[in-house]
Parts: structure tokens; C-alpha cells; sequence
């Protein structure tokens, strides 16, 4: 049973510390990641990339049915809601920029990186604490194996590439199931007018803001579930306890990678 | 010698293990058997003094070199410590693929002759996680001895397992000491921790005592008795 706490303002200020902490240690364990990904980014490639593929199975491919149902949903709430007003207000020509704002720009990549997290996420921080907690870490260390090296470099590569590619068809079906519902409440929009005002509405930086964010997503991903899964050392009772610290800080995380890309577009 | 996460500690070793021989030492639970071997293999650092290795300082090689010399040491961990998601053979592949960049195609002849010599064929394709603890150590053994070690650590291999397992454990070192085939030939320095080592008794072998932090060498075998009676 939980006890209620007896000061809410040092419980919240407990909370904020441990978020501190934690940032600082995703901070050093990232780092360390990227120290090892530069020296030995020529060492047993024969191990490491397929694991990287493995990686990218779990992260994109295993990923794309629940993916897909979900972009074709997406794209259905929002032309659904975005026709309903813009015919009350005759302007059916922003569909295609609305589509953009709100999918392209925004929830098409937050919606890949939720779902990585919530599924290929939290399983991995298992799958790492198991390690952990079963020595396994201690018997690469054994064979002359970097557990970096062997552990988390395919992750993080594996779920930015996956996530990646996860996001693009998040898009594409987003995008295809929202002319779907435009043209089933019979909005007036051929499909060429509707990809040319999805045209004018991207612009080149978009291509390179969605890479970059994706990529973003991926790396921050990556590293907090293995940070979560692997920096201490845990028994298998605290198991639940790390998938759920690792969803929560990867979230808040994600949303505020999301809002710094959102400020950069505005002064851009 | 003693770190930080290891409870036990061990002082005043003095102790030289020739090439070729074949130590055993003793101690009961908690004695400081695996710091020891961990502390051998360089895993863990002396909090004093030196453990040199083929004649080279640990804490005074670059990383370069104390890889170089860590794959010439080969240490099996009481229960194996497998990884689990990876099948038996790719276990034991595990070590030669990685620090020579190989497929595991490139492997299957030299893995196939240490899954025959440690009778693991039928278990190869089971993951590690799946195969019961005496022959996941057999699965360690292998891993440790097919990166061709000149030293070969052995944290307590007879704990737990059926007199028939243990016997082959013990015919088994026996021959990779004098010079296993797949060893090429060679003489390797073996060390055994254990908890009874009247099991390991044979001729020319060194044995040694680990008791209430200190290491003691004994001067035969006629002394392992005395050790066993002490030891009830």
C-alpha cells in the first residue's frame, strides 16, 4: 500500500531531483554510446551489423501493422474534423496544408516514436535488465566484448534507422486515408489538387526537419530504454518498475525534443 | 585484493603459476574463490600490488594491449553466464566471430569440433537461456577454449553437477592441460577453484587454499586430506 506523502512540495522537488539525475545519467551513458560508436565503428561489422538489422525488424517492420492502422485513423480524425469546418467556412483548399502542419510537421513522427517506445521500448529494457541481472553483461566483458559496443550501438542505430522508415509510412498512409475520408463526405478535391496543395505546402526544409526529428526520436529512444535496462544493476523484481521509468522519461523526452524542433521552425 | 563489488577479499598473495601447470584451489563459500579468478583475468583491479599476466602488468597495459592479452585467458564461470537470446553455437561462436570479424558460416568447422569434443550437438540450436546449467558450463568451456587461450580460469566447475557430469569435467581438463587436439597440442595453464578438492586430486598437480582472506599453497597432495578434515 502507498502511503500519501507528508509534503507535497518535497515530494514533487524529490521527483524533479530524480528527473535531474536521470537526464544527467542519459547525458554521461550517452556520450560514453557515442565514444564507442566513433572508435569502434570498424570493429566486428560482421557481429554488429547484423544486429543493427535485427534491430530495425523490431523497431520498423514488426512495427508497421499496428503503424499503419493508426497513420490510417490519424489521417481520417483529421480530414474528418479539418473538412468539417473548412466547408462550413468554403475554404476546402486547406486541406492539404492542414495535413501538413498537423501530420507532416507534428503528430506523424511523435505517433511512430510513442508506438516504438511503447512496444519495441519497454521490451528491450527487459531484455536488457534480464541481461543485466543474469550477468550476461559481465560475460561479454569476459570474451573481450565492449557490452556498449555490443549491446546498445545496433539498438540505437537499429530503432533511429527503423523509426525512420516507420515515420515515412506513417505519412504516406496518414496522408492517402485523409483523401479517402475527403473524397467519402464528397469534398469537391481531385486527388491531383489535392497532392498539389500538400506540394505547396511542404518545403524543403520540412524533408530535412523530418530526418533530423525522426532521427532525433530514435537516438533518445534507444538510449533511455538502454540506459534504463543496463546502467544499474537490478534484480528481476525491479524489471517492471525500469520499462515503466524507461516509457514515462522516453515520452517527456520526445515531447520536448518535439517542442525545440517546433521553436527552431518558428525562428526559421 | 578485493574491489569494490566483491564482498570477499583475498591478501597477501604471493602466488606464480608456472605455463603448463595445473593449480587447484580450494575454499569454502565466500572464501574469495571468483574475486580471485575475476582479479587473475583482469576483470577487477587490485586494490595493491600487481597481477601480471604472461608476464605483463595489468594496470599497466593500454586498452589495446590488455585485450590482446585477455583473449589469451579463458574463463568459465560457475552455471556458464550464456547469453540467452543466442542459441548454444552462437554462443560459442560468439567470442572467435567477434574479435576476428567472421560470419557465422565462417565458423561452423571450428565450431562443430568443439560442440563434438564437448558433446553439445544436439543442444546447438537451443538458446542459451534454455539449456540446463551443466551444459551451458560444457557450452562456457567451449566458448573459452575455441579463441585458442593459453590460461584457462575455472570458477568452481564441479559445483552442482551429477557424478557422471563431473567426471567428465575433471578427464576432460585433464586432457586440455597435457595438450588437447583442438588446443593444438599445447600445454595450457590451468586453474580450478573449488570447494573440495580431494575430486581433483591427481599427480603433479599444485593446489592451494583459500581461507579467511589469505592464500596458502600447499606442498602436496598429501596435504589435501588434512584440508578435507579441517574443512568438516
Amino acid at each position: 500500500m502507498r502511503h500519501l506523502p507528508a509534503s507535497y512540495v518535497s515530494w514533487v522537488g524529490r521527483h524533479i531531483m530524480d528527473f535531474a539525475a536521470h537526464v544527467r545519467g542519459i547525458l554521461a551513458f550517452g556520450l560514453i554510446s557515442f565514444g564507442v560508436l566513433v572508435t569502434k565503428r570498424r570493429v566486428a561489422t560482421r557481429v554488429i551489423h547484423p544486429l543493427i538489422w535485427e534491430h530495425v525488424l523490431r523497431s520498423g517492420v514488426a512495427m508497421l501493422p499496428i503503424a499503419l492502422f493508426l497513420a490510417f485513423a490519424l489521417g481520417l480524425l483529421i480530414i474528418g474534423q479539418t473538412v468539417y469546418f473548412t466547408s462550413r467556412v468554403g475554404a476546402p483548399q486547406f486541406l492539404g496544408t492542414v495535413m501538413v502542419s498537423v501530420v507532416v510537421r507534428e503528430l506523424g513522427p511523435l505517433l511512430a516514436a510513442v508506438l516504438v517506445l511503447t512496444r519495441a521500448g519497454t521490451a528491450s529494457v527487459i531484455e536488457l535488465g534480464m541481461a543485466r541481472a543474469s550477468r550476461e553483461v559481465e560475460a561479454l566483458e569476459l570474451l573481450g566484448i565492449d557490452p556498449i559496443h555490443y549491446l546498445v550501438i545496433p539498438r540505437i542505430a537499429g530503432v533511429t534507422l527503423g523509426l525512420f522508415c516507420l515515420t515515412v509510412y506513417v505519412l504516406v498512409v496518414a496522408l492517402a486515408s485523409g483523401f479517402l475520408w475527403a473524397f467519402v463526405q464528397n469534398v469537391p478535391i481531385l486527388p491531383s489538387a489535392y497532392l498539389a496543395q500538400f506540394a505547396a505546402a511542404l518545403h524543403p526544409m520540412d524533408f530535412v526537419a523530418l530526418g533530423l526529428k525522426s532521427s532525433a526520436f530514435g537516438v533518445i529512444i534507444a538510449l533511455v530504454v538502454c540506459y534504463h535496462g543496463l546502467a544499474h544493476p537490478m534484480s528481476v523484481e525491479e524489471l517492471p518498475r525500469a520499462g515503466a521509468r524507461a516509457l514515462t522519461q522516453g515520452v517527456i523526452f520526445c515531447v520536448i525534443l518535439d517542442a525545440l524542433f517546433f521553436l527552431v521552425f518558428l525562428v526559421l | 585484493m578485493n574491489s569494490a563489488e566483491h564482498e570477499s577479499s583475498v591478501m597477501g598473495i604471493h602466488w606464480k603459476a608456472a605455463a603448463g601447470e595445473f593449480w587447484v584451489i580450494g575454499g569454502l563459500l565466500g572464501a574469495g574463490k571468483s574475486t580471485l579468478l575475476s582479479t587473475i583475468a583482469g576483470l577487477h583491479p587490485p586494490v595493491s600490488g600487481a597481477v601480471k599476466m604472461l608476464g605483463i602488468d595489468w594496470t599497466e597495459m593500454t586498452e589495446e594491449a590488455s585485450l590482446t592479452q585477455r583473449l589469451k585467458v579463458g574463463l568459465v564461470h560457475a552455471g556458464g553466464l550464456l547469453l540467452r537470446h543466442l542459441s548454444v553455437a552462437a554462443n560459442i561462436a560468439l567470442p572467435l566471430r567477434y574479435h576476428h570479424n567472421l560470419m557465422q558460416s565462417d565458423v561452423i568447422p571450428k565450431l562443430h569440433d568443439w560442440l563434438v569434443a564437448t558433446e553439445l550437438e544436439l543442444l546447438a540450436d537451443r538458446p542459451g537461456g534454455a539449456v540446463s546449467r551443466h551444459w551451458a558450463q560444457r557450452a562456457s568451456l567451449a566458448r573459452a577454449c575455441i579463441t585458442q587461450p593459453e590460461i584457462l580460469l575455472l570458477d568452481n566447475p564441479l559445483s552442482g553437477l551429477d557424478p557422471q557430469h563431473a567426471r567428465w569435467w575433471i578427464q576432460f581438463l585433464e586432457r586440455v592441460a597435457l595438450g588437447h587436439p583442438l588446443l593444438g597440442y599445447r600445454k595450457i595453464t590451468v586453474v580450478v577453484t573449488c570447494d573440495d578438492m580431494t575430486a581433483w586430486r591427481a599427480p603433479g598437480r599444485r593446489y592451494a587454499t583459500l581461507a579467511s582472506g589469505h592464500f596458502k599453497v600447499l606442498d602436496g597432495a598429501s596435504h589435501l586430506d588434512n584440508w578435507a578434515t579441517a574443512r568438516l
